[in-house]
């Protein structure tokens, strides 16, 4: 017995641990609360979707709208934005995914899966550069689209990262056409 | 702290709290005989220039909390209040604002000390490293009052260091949710930031304790590096170095209330006075001055999380610091190579606070690398290094002899 309970430890050795794992279990449970209450409460996921009407946004022209605290840019493309995007090939771009809540995953980041087919004149996406969080500047920057001001990080004329330290390109929200002009997003 | 006092007082009530609680004891034994090395010099004094500067922060920060009000639609409006309303609020609030960078140059200060002389080695590496959890967490407390005023760099400021950490592989995202309690920086996140800015300053005093404990257990450093050999090496800290502290207390503070009473945003940005607007960023956003430096490394890297990273590395390599020093001799005064590389590393981090103010553009993105990669370079190649080059010069045989040779060649 004695060279059994060395090597496979003793029945107080399996008590020790057997109340330390439940004691463990039982801190995370009554950590959790603790943790998620940081977390969006019920106020903040209610106001998750917003309507627009594009309509009114002339050729050339963007708004912004304030979408779950964050902005959104709308941007009537010109005829030139739209050829400018459509000329990039997918290995100039530093980030080839779609960023788009609407797109299949794994969609690349041509210029029609950053839009609605059909709609391609209205780019929608959420104004928040994906390195740190400002909003970027619209027709500005090395590629005629957006430029961040805090840390020069250039999009071109789809949102696309081109140049600069953010990692991303700049996302596209859930959102759909509810009429010929008027969408929701969210 | 604990165990039977030697000390027997003539008060009879004092005496007989004290044979209860040794709480006279205490402070007669750790605050007032105290043996301490006889040649401090005046970088000496920042400890407790520090620990004024922490009662100033929690005086007058509890003061305000009384007027301010956390919510983003009254925020802006309640600190204007304090500004014009509230009777002596300009005079509190600006020595709160202002109290938070001298309390951030007197950090550096007492942070280079430790440095030059040698400070983080054995016997004091916990000493260093508590050290060093106090600056973490000083800059988190900093950084969340910063954000209460609810003004533009308030907002963006607070965007941009939350998202360092959207950075992290996988969790990014929800860690950044959590920190915001929502999609963006919004009424939840200032909520919480006041809570924890009331709570840390606590935290902070904690840590204080423990590293004024960590200090009485070896006894303070000295210029010689030379570890107390006999008593004729050290003085009582009262009424000596409570006198000498006390000095140069006075002189930071009338430091401060130039800053206060004569330029009171001088260390502050314009922007901040404009209500936050969550769908328009600055053109120019920068930390506070005395985030800079690390800004600086954070936009040398090119990429996001490596940014990241060499930004947190560059503090948490302090925390390393006792056992990348390869060299046994504690003061820089005796070490010739280490004294001259000492002071370019300081103006490293002065290059690398400047390139921080400005854009992140042309030269300055080269000079910042530049001085990024020296940072690195001086902790993981020089400092391992040179301990082993260099030839350190002779040194005391003790305090006692160091100061009388001093006397010495004055006098002669």
């Amino acid at each position: 017995m004695s060279t059994d309970h060395e090597v496979e430890g003793t029945r107080r050795d399996f008590l020790y641990i057997a109340t330390s794992a439940v004691g463990a279990v039982g801190v995370a449970a009554a950590a959790w609360p603790f943790i998620d209450q940081m977390n969006p409460d019920a106020t903040v996921r209610a106001l998750s979707s917003v309507e627009v009407d594009t309509g009114p946004i002339e050729e050339g022209q963007s708004i912004i709208i304030k979408w779950r605290g964050n902005p959104v840019i709308l941007r009537h493309r010109t005829a030139k934005e739209i050829e400018e995007s459509k000329a990039v090939t997918m290995a100039d771009l530093p980030d080839p995914d779609a960023r788009n809540a609407n797109a299949p995953d794994g969609a690349d980041a041509s210029d029609i899966n950053r839009v609605v087919d059909g709609k391609e004149k209205m780019l929608v996406m959420i104004g928040v550069c994906t390195h740190l969080g400002c909003v970027p500047i619209g027709d500005a920057g090395e590629f005629d689209g957006w430029f961040c001001p805090c840390h020069g990080s250039h999009y071109d004329t789809a949102g696309r990262i081109r140049k600069g330290p953010a990692p991303e390109n700049l996302p596209v929200p859930p959102y759909k056409y509810i009429d010929d002009s008027k969408i929701v997003i969210g | 702290m604990s165990g039977h006092s030697n000390y027997e007082f003539k008060n009879p009530v004092v005496n007989w709290l004290d044979t209860r609680l040794p709480i006279f004891s205490l402070m007669k034994g750790q605050a007032m005989d105290f043996p301490s090395p006889k040649n401090l010099n005046y970088w000496w004094t920042f400890g407790g220039i520090l620990a004024t500067m922490l009662v100033v922060q929690l005086i007058s920060g509890i003061v305000l909390a009384m007027h301010y009000t956390p919510h983003t639609s009254m925020a802006f409006d309640s600190v204007e209040h304090i500004m014009r309303d509230v009777n002596y609020g300009w005079l509190i609030r600006y020595m709160h604002a202002n109290g938070a960078s001298m309390f951030f140059v007197a950090v550096y200060i007492h942070i280079f000390r430790g440095l030059y002389y040698g400070s983080y080695k054995e016997p004091r590496e916990v000493l260093w490293m508590l050290g060093v959890f106090i600056f973490i967490v000083m800059m988190a407390t900093a950084f969340m009052g910063y954000v209460l005023p609810w003004g533009q760099m308030s907002f963006w400021g607070a965007k941009v260091i939350t998202n360092l950490f959207s950075a992290v592989p996988y969790v990014g995202d929800y860690i950044v949710t959590l920190l915001w309690g929502g999609f963006s920086v919004d009424n939840p996140t200032l909520n919480r930031f006041f809570s924890l800015h009331y709570l840390l300053p606590f935290v902070l005093a904690a840590l204080v304790f423990l590293h004024i404990w960590a200090l009485h257990v070896p006894g303070n450093g000295n210029p010689t590096g030379v570890e107390v050999k006999s008593g004729a090496d050290t003085i009582p800290f009262h009424p000596y170095y409570t006198m000498k502290d006390l000095f140069a207390i006075v002189v930071f503070l009338m430091v401060m209330a130039a800053f206060l009473f004569f330029a009171p945003n001088y260390m502050g940005h314009a922007d901040n006075y404009i209500p936050a607007n969550p769908l328009v960023t600055p053109a120019h956003i920068v930390p506070e001055w005395y985030f800079l430096p690390f800004y600086a490394i954070l936009r040398s890297i090119p990429d996001k999380l490596f940014g990241v990273i060499a930004m947190f590395s560059s503090l948490l390599i302090l925390l390393v610091l006792p056992w990348l020093d390869s060299s046994r001799v504690r003061s820089g005064k005796y070490r010739p190579i280490f004294k001259q590389l000492f002071w370019v590393f300081v103006l490293d981090c002065l290059v690398l606070g400047v390139v921080g103010g400005n854009p992140a553009e042309g030269h300055w993105l080269i000079i910042g690398r530049i001085a990024t990669a020296y940072y690195f370079l001086h902790f993981i190649i020089l400092l391992p290094l040179i301990g082993l080059l260099e030839r350190p010069k002779p040194l005391p045989a003790s305090i006692s002899e160091d100061v009388l040779a001093d006397s010495d060649t004055k006098n002669s």
